[in-house]
């Protein structure tokens, strides 16, 4: 007994140590993951060389001590003094690593930890797209059913009234009661009356529906100058959305990349290998390489020769580079005033909240409504980030809402909704 | 307790029927093109049922059409290469300076996606403390004014045609200025108060010897320059301090409003004009003139004289003061008592007095002169350690100038920046000397009246598009930097004279800036090729370095630490000559003066759209010039007795269409239409410049493309009527004046449509009632108050009302306005109409009272009939809190917010017009057509052209205009109310800023936009939840006595407070208002009305 005490104590304190040292490995690990995606993804891949080298494996390559955070910090100035940091530029003329000046040494750390602990994930198959085809199957399948028991029960029941009607009959005969042919059911008025107003009931759903929708355009998937696979992008090679909309953090409009974001790292990737098939909606397989051929004619952009395009015209531009002309998926009326730094940087949304799982979409489509319904909704169930007056969490704006402290803390409500401060009211949109 | 009565214009003094008729009738319907519809009732009107089931039937079918259309695919451009500050959505703020001749106002241009959208005054500048003026707000419209010439112009045959390029226009310049064979080559411009611009013309001056450089003031200040050199020996304008003198004698001098800087007299003005609540005190205004200007309309004690009476008065003034002199006797008692009172209080002011004159007679600058040194003015209210650079044209250069082109003694004249065919009384002549001329180069930015007549033309780029300095006040240097790329193939001024004098040796400049930096720079044609690189050298070195200089272009300006002050060496002897002269000044029986408008100035902007409909503070007119008369001549002139005759005011009042009078002065006349305003002085006549701007073609379509849609066919050129006394210009003459037969022209006046219907809106006193008792000035609001307050309760906001009360949990916005600072200046309405999209609507809809202004400047007369009290009182949405719009609305368009924002909401409104129909202030405004050409079908304004709808609104709706559209604020379609929203797109931002930073004290910072632009800070705006607020402290703490709300007894519950004005006068408060029997009563019957009352 006492042995197994012993055994068990044992067992259950390597148990402990080890959850323990795995925990603090996840903490460290995922907050290495966070911030390579956030920072260094656009352009690394941990595995395989991409816009910038692969970083596996770079504790054997790179000098000892503190060169990675020096380059990491300043790499223009590591290039004009440090040998290895120029026989690297070389290497990867003309794209040169963007400076991270503001990244701490732990955090550097903890990237570098991330990369040397990557493991790669297996190999998905197609994601979202079978997924979501069977749901949808399933779904269509349950209105079938009811629909067909609908039709059966339907059928019971004029059966039923048929033969109750023969039936009657059969009684008057017996009885002697002489009756009037009766009615076919298709002259009734009953019935027909009863068809109208399911006809004019079904009917004005359906216009009214319609009315409503009109002007709204969810799904909407257009064909794009380009085919650019956010799938690609944001789902296998994980860039963060900001480093190319930007604006989401700051600006009302989130923004469409400007040619020159895309050239930071297609300067050095001109084609597409990756294993992932590109598709269009139709089945028709995109070439992706021929994608980036377009990109460089938009960005002026020689490959072969690895540069710009002379500006001989003085217009301050490459020769032939032009803006690219994107479809504009999501529309919202002129009288709305919506702010994309509001809800990303104020309410901490994500964006797939309002545009979808767009990680798994090869070609965009709108996600949501962009109703006003669909806002107000919103509005009314998410909550604030509530200042809290004794610990000092939240956001200290909400500090001035006295009378919602006073009735939290006399349990009068237990939440602030962004209704509750003005978040419904008209003049929060359209003005 | 104030009884004094207070009305805007003569049908509401003497409640006429026709007035009270049209209180009744707000919208004027029967002026509308759905008259037919309105008048009658549906079923009898002219247009049958069957007519109204057409066009239900139709817009049914149009609606679903258009609704049913494919929605369009919409592209998305974004750019090329982003600059690293530019990002889309987002504001930009640049330091620049605003630039109109000699006036520069330092200012912030708020850019969007690089288009400038706002000028917003900049706070740094202490000449300014942020405060801007009407022109100021406006000048950004200028920049997308479609009269701009596109491109270098040469003239070819009767007609210019393009210029292919800069060099090859350039060339041609070159080689006309070396041809010109020893005639003079001389540079015509608007005063230059940039140091570099100086410079480079000193180094012009150099390369072509014999060549001069002369300054040109539309309205010139070539009388004071005059009598400053002969009493100080410096032909400058000094610096004049209003913030330190506490009697300011005025002598027709609109400082307030158009006189040399009136942004910073105006603020200086107010320091002394606010209340400070321990230790009440005020400046004493006290203003003499012929007409009713801004700055009278704002003065204590004004008293009136006619134009050619300003010398006597001056010298009777010298001559009380210093007890010795002879003085022309004035007859007037009333002035003659003005003058005692002026004396008395520059004496009791010891040394804090001023005393300033509009006139521009040199002589009688000389008087001046002598009575600021007679009160000991000079060095402490006059700054002579400084000179203001707002004007240094001479008169008799120009004139010399004038002349010699007129008789071909020039030979080449270089124009830049003004308009002489046009400003000159002898334009015509002056034209045909020009086009005769072998070189002549005009440097305006449009085809003017004088760019017609030149050889060659190169449009210089607007101020918003250029580089540049300017240095308002000796030692206060301002930086231009450009805000938007040029939009045209135009270039600065000052990179053409760079041009023409590039690879020349150094010249000094004569008036350069900073006394210890080097007195010039020698152009390097290796490294500076182009004024920027110039400028940047001529700063950098001066400025000690390359970091000051990005200091100076990111602050705006340079200043220094502390204002230099001195005095200067006075010399008393050029006065007996002067007063001499003064004595035999020709006068008439009736006299005419020639005045600025506020808005429209000089006219070099008079295509400005928000300018010409910008009413005049007094008259409330737009679009147009008048003869400005009194009742008396009224009387006289045209037997119409407005004060007295109900019927003679409402026959001239009712109706836009005034009488045509003819104005006649050495010969020459002008028929304009008469305006009757008290105030003036009996015998004057004045008459505003800057209007009547006209080509050499007749036709229609030619000035429109050339002079501009809105400034074509808006009133008439009073500049005919100047005249050289042989020193000076002179702005006022003798004349005749005679009715024109029966011809009526119309006006359009805003005004009469927003009544209070004898409800109090203004509380005065005088300084000394203040004093003695604060609280009486409020004391009958207080009564009204507590009226509605039941039996055995207290609080009037909650127990006077049978609506509930509403938490404001969070924010809750108020505005106070203080009617002691306010002017009326007007900055506010232009910059309301900037940042809120509204809508320039024409002259003929603003005749109709249909005009969009979602912040107006109520002007009120009170008081003596001859010679009355002006109150201004800007009039905003009140964003009551019980408010009796929101009540009526059948669709909820309009509700309150949780922080206390009357809101409205265009796309909801269905336009049934309740609201405005229910609101007391009259502030909610309807678009009555489809100005901004924003509804679905396009081409739906084009059948309502001149008829309807001025080409003005065309004009508005250009691409280029439209580029100056506020994106974050709707435009609003036809049918819909709109109202003052209390800047909330401001608002709004405000606080997103401060929930990012999660520091609610970031919303303090909020403004809106007419509280911006203020030039005396009479507006705040804050949070009144926050304790620590502008305006919680105003209401609460320091302004108690005087805070009170706009008829405040209906219960409305405002969020807009005004503060009591407070005048610095003896007189009674309480005027004899004449006999209310006897003024309603027509000749012969009296009024049923009074009987029973």
């Amino acid at each position: 007994m006492r042995r197994n005490r012993k055994i068990v104590q044992i067992i259950l304190t390597s148990v402990f140590l080890l959850t323990c040292i795995s925990l603090t490995n996840t903490v460290f690990a995922q907050d290495g993951e966070a911030l390579f995606k956030a920072n260094c993804a656009s352009c690394h891949k941990v595995d395989k060389d991409f816009a910038g080298p692969a970083l596996k494996g770079w504790k054997d390559r790179v000098p000892p001590g503190d060169w990675i955070y020096n380059w990491v910090h300043n790499p223009a100035a590591m290039i004009a003094k440090d040998p290895f940091a120029k026989e690297l530029f070389d290497k990867w003329k003309p794209t040169m690593m963007t400076s991270f000046a503001s990244l701490k040494n732990e955090e550097i750390d903890a990237i570098m930890k991330y990369v040397d602990n990557y493991a790669p994930e297996a190999p998905k198959t197609a994601p979202g797209t079978a997924t979501a085809v069977s749901t949808t199957g399933s779904e269509d399948n349950n209105s079938l059913l009811y629909g067909i028991l609908t039709l059966i029960l339907a059928v019971v029941a004029l059966i039923l009234l048929q033969v109750n009607s023969n039936l009657r009959k059969l009684t008057d005969q017996k009885e002697g009661i002489e009756r009037s042919e009766p009615v076919p059911f298709y002259r009734n008025k009953a019935y027909i009356m009863l068809a109208v107003i399911v006809l004019f009931a079904v009917g004005g759903y359906f216009l009214v529906d319609g009315i409503i929708g009109l002007g709204r355009q969810t799904n909407y998937k257009p064909v794009q100058p380009i085919f650019y696979s956010h799938e690609v992008h944001a789902g296998v090679n994980q860039i963060s959305c900001l480093y190319c909309h930007g604006g989401a953090q700051d600006s009302k409009q989130a923004g469409i990349p400007s040619v020159n974001v895309c050239m930071n790292c297609h300067v050095a990737i001109n084609e597409y290998k990756g294993d992932l098939k590109l598709v269009r909606e139709d089945g028709s397989a995109v070439d992706g390489t021929a994608e980036i051929k377009k990109l460089y004619a938009y960005a002026g952009w020689d490959a072969t020769n690895k540069q710009y395009k002379p500006d001989t015209n003085g217009d301050g531009i490459p020769d032939g580079a032009k803006p690219i002309a994107w479809v504009k998926i999501h529309n919202l009326p002129d009288h709305v005033y919506f702010n994309h730094s509001q809800h990303v940087k104020v309410g901490k949304q994500n964006c797939q909240t309002c545009h979808g799982e767009i990680q798994k979409m090869a070609e965009v489509k709108q996600f949501s409504d962009l109703s006003m319904g669909w806002c107000i909704n919103c509005h009314r169930e998410t909550k604030v980030d509530f200042y809290n007056n004794k610990t000092g969490e939240g956001n200290k704006f909400y500090s001035i809402y006295e009378k919602f402290h006073n009735d939290i803390k006399n349990h009068k409500m237990d939440s602030v909704t962004v209704e509750s401060i003005g978040g419904t009211e008209c003049q929060k949109c359209h003005y | 307790m104030s009884n004094k009565k207070y009305w805007q214009n003569f049908g509401e003094l003497t409640q006429s029927e026709a007035f009270q008729e049209s209180v009744k009738k707000e919208f004027n319907e029967e002026l509308l093109p759905i008259e037919e519809l309105d008048s009658k009732g549906l079923l009898d009107a002219k247009t049958p049922r069957r007519d109204f089931l057409k066009y239900l039937g139709f817009s049914t079918a149009a609606a679903a059409i258009a609704a049913s259309c494919k929605t369009p695919v919409r592209k998305t451009v974004p750019y090329l290469h982003r600059p690293d500050d530019v990002i889309p959505g987002v504001a930009n703020y640049y330091a620049s300076t605003y630039i109109n001749a000699g006036e520069a106002i330092s200012v912030l241009v708020k850019q969007r996606e690089g288009r400038p959208i706002k000028i917003e005054g900049n706070e740094m500048s202490s000449i300014t403390k942020g405060g801007t003026s009407a022109r100021v707000q406006s000048s950004v419209l200028d920049l997308y004014d479609p009269t701009r010439l596109r491109h270098p112009l040469q003239l070819s045959g009767s007609d210019h045609k393009e210029v292919t390029s800069f060099a090859a226009i350039d060339k041609m310049i070159t080689d006309g200025l070396a041809a010109v064979n020893g005639k003079p080559v001389v540079l015509l411009t608007s005063t230059v108060n940039s140091p570099t611009t100086l410079d480079l013309i000193g180094k012009f001056l150099a390369k072509y010897p014999g060549s001069k450089h002369v300054q040109y003031d539309a309205v010139s200040y070539s009388g004071i320059l005059m009598a400053n050199e002969a009493n100080y020996g410096k032909r400058a304008i000094p610096a004049y301090q209003f913030d330190k003198a506490k009697t300011i004698v005025s002598l027709g001098a609109d400082f307030l409003g158009t006189w040399i800087s009136p942004v910073e007299f105006s603020n200086g003005y107010a320091v002394n004009r606010r209340i400070n609540k321990d230790n009440p005190q005020l400046s004493r205004h006290i203003h003499f003139e012929s007409m009713l200007s801004l700055t009278g309309s704002n003065a204590d004690d004004r008293f009136t004289h006619k134009p050619s009476e300003v010398g006597a008065v001056a010298l009777n003034i010298l001559a009380k003061l210093t007890g010795s002199g002879n003085a022309p006797a004035l007859k007037d008692a009333k002035l003659a008592k003005g003058i005692d009172l002026a004396v008395a209080q520059l004496k009791a002011a010891k040394g804090a007095g001023l005393v300033v004159c509009g006139s521009n007679d040199v002589n009688v600058q000389i008087v001046i002169n002598a009575i600021n040194e007679a009160i000991g003015a000079n060095g402490t209210t006059i700054n002579w350690a400084l000179t203001n650079n707002r004007a240094k044209g001479v008169d008799t250069e120009m004139m010399q100038l004038a002349n010699d082109v007129m008789s071909g003694n020039v030979g080449a004249l270089l124009i830049y920046d003004c308009n002489p065919v046009y400003t000159l009384a002898d334009g015509k002549k002056f034209a045909d000397g020009l086009a005769k001329l072998p070189v002549s180069v005009s440097y305006n930015s449009t085809m003017d009246e004088t760019s017609e007549y030149c050889k060659y033309i190169i449009p210089s780029s607007h101020w918003l598009e250029s580089w540049g300095d300017a240095e308002p006040q000796t030692g206060y240097i301002s930086m231009v930097q450009p805000a938007i790329n040029p939009l045209f193939k135009t270039r600065p001024f000052q990179e053409s004279l760079f041009k023409l004098t590039v690879n020349t040796g150094s010249a000094t400049a004569k008036d350069s800036a900073i006394a210890k930096a080097p007195a010039t720079i020698t152009i390097n044609a290796g490294t500076q090729n182009d004024y920027y690189s110039y400028l940047k050298d001529y700063w950098t070195a001066k400025f000690g370095g390359e970091t000051n200089w990005d200091k100076a272009l990111q602050d705006g300006i340079v200043e220094p630490a502390v204002m230099p002050t001195g005095t200067a060496a006075y010399n008393g002897s050029p006065l007996a000559e002067a007063a001499t002269k003064l004595a035999v000044v020709k006068s008439g029986d009736v006299e005419v003066v020639l005045y600025e408008k506020v808005s429209i100035g000089t006219g070099n902007h008079a295509n400005n759209p928000w300018l010409q409909e910008l009413p005049d503070p007094i008259t409330r007119v737009t679009w147009d010039n008048y003869a400005m008369i009194s009742p008396a001549m009224g009387k006289s002139l045209l037997a119409l007795d407005l004060l007295n005759n109900q019927r003679q005011a409402d026959k001239y009042e009712v109706t836009p269409e005034k009488p045509v009078v003819k104005v006649t002065v050495n010969g020459r006349s002008l028929e304009l239409p008469a305006m009757i305003i008290p105030g003036l002085n009996a015998n004057t006549i004045a008459i505003a410049v800057g209007y009547g701007r006209k080509g050499r073609s007749d036709k229609d379509e030619v000035n429109y493309e050339r002079i501009g849609r809105a400034a074509y066919k808006s009133g008439k050129n009073a500049y005919i009527f100047t005249s050289f006394n042989g020193t000076n210009n002179i702005y006022s003459a003798p004349a005749s004046i005679e009715k024109s037969g029966s011809d009526v022209y119309p006006l359009a006046q805003m005004q009469v449509h927003s009544s209070s219907e004898n409800r109090p809106v203004i509380y005065e006193t005088n300084l000394k009632s203040f004093i003695a008792n604060p609280k009486e000035v409020l004391e009958e609001a207080r009564h009204e108050r507590e009226q509605l307050i039941p039996h055995g309760y207290d609080d009037f906001n909650k127990d006077g009302t049978m609506y509930p009360t509403y938490d404001r949990p969070g924010i809750k916005w108020g505005m106070n306005i203080d009617l002691n600072t306010c002017t009326g200046c007007h900055a506010c309405v232009v910059a309301c109409s900037a940042e809120n999209n509204v809508s320039v609507v024409g002259k003929i809809q603003v005749q109709r009272y249909h005009d969009m202004h979602w912040l107006r400047i109520d002007r009120y007369f009170a008081g003596d009939m001859e010679n009355p009290d002006v109150v201004f009182q800007p009039m905003l949405c009140q964003h009551c809190d019980n408010a009796p719009c929101e009540n009526v609305c059948p669709v909820a368009a309009t509700n309150h917010s949780s922080e206390g924002l009357n809101q409205m909401t265009y796309n909801r409104c269905i336009g049934t017009r309740y609201c405005a129909n229910n609101c007391p202030y009259k502030v909610r405004r309807f678009n009555w057509l489809d100005y901004n050409g924003a509804d679905s079908f396009p081409n739906n304004q084009e059948p309502l052209r001149g008829k309807d709808l001025d080409e003005v609104v065309f004009m508005m709706n250009d691409d280029l205009p439209r580029m100056v559209l506020n994106p974050d604020v709707t435009v609003r379609s036809r049918g819909v109310i709109e109202k003052c929203s209390f800047c909330v797109q401001r608002l709004q931002d405000s606080k997103l800023e401060a929930k990012k930073q999660g520091d609610p004290s970031i919303v303090r910072n909020v403004k809106t936009a007419c509280m911006q632009a203020c030039p005396t800070h009479a507006i705040s705006f804050s949070n009144v939840n926050d304790k620590e607020s502008d305006v919680y402290k105003i209401r609460h703490e320091d302004q108690t006595d005087r805070n009170f709300y706009v008829m405040e007894q209906l219960h409305v519950l405002p969020n807009v407070s005004y503060l009591a004005k407070v005048r610095n006068t003896d007189r009674n408060n309480i005027y004899p208002v004449p006999d209310e029997t006897e003024m309603n009563q027509v000749p012969g019957e009296k009024k049923e009305a009074e009987k029973t009352s």
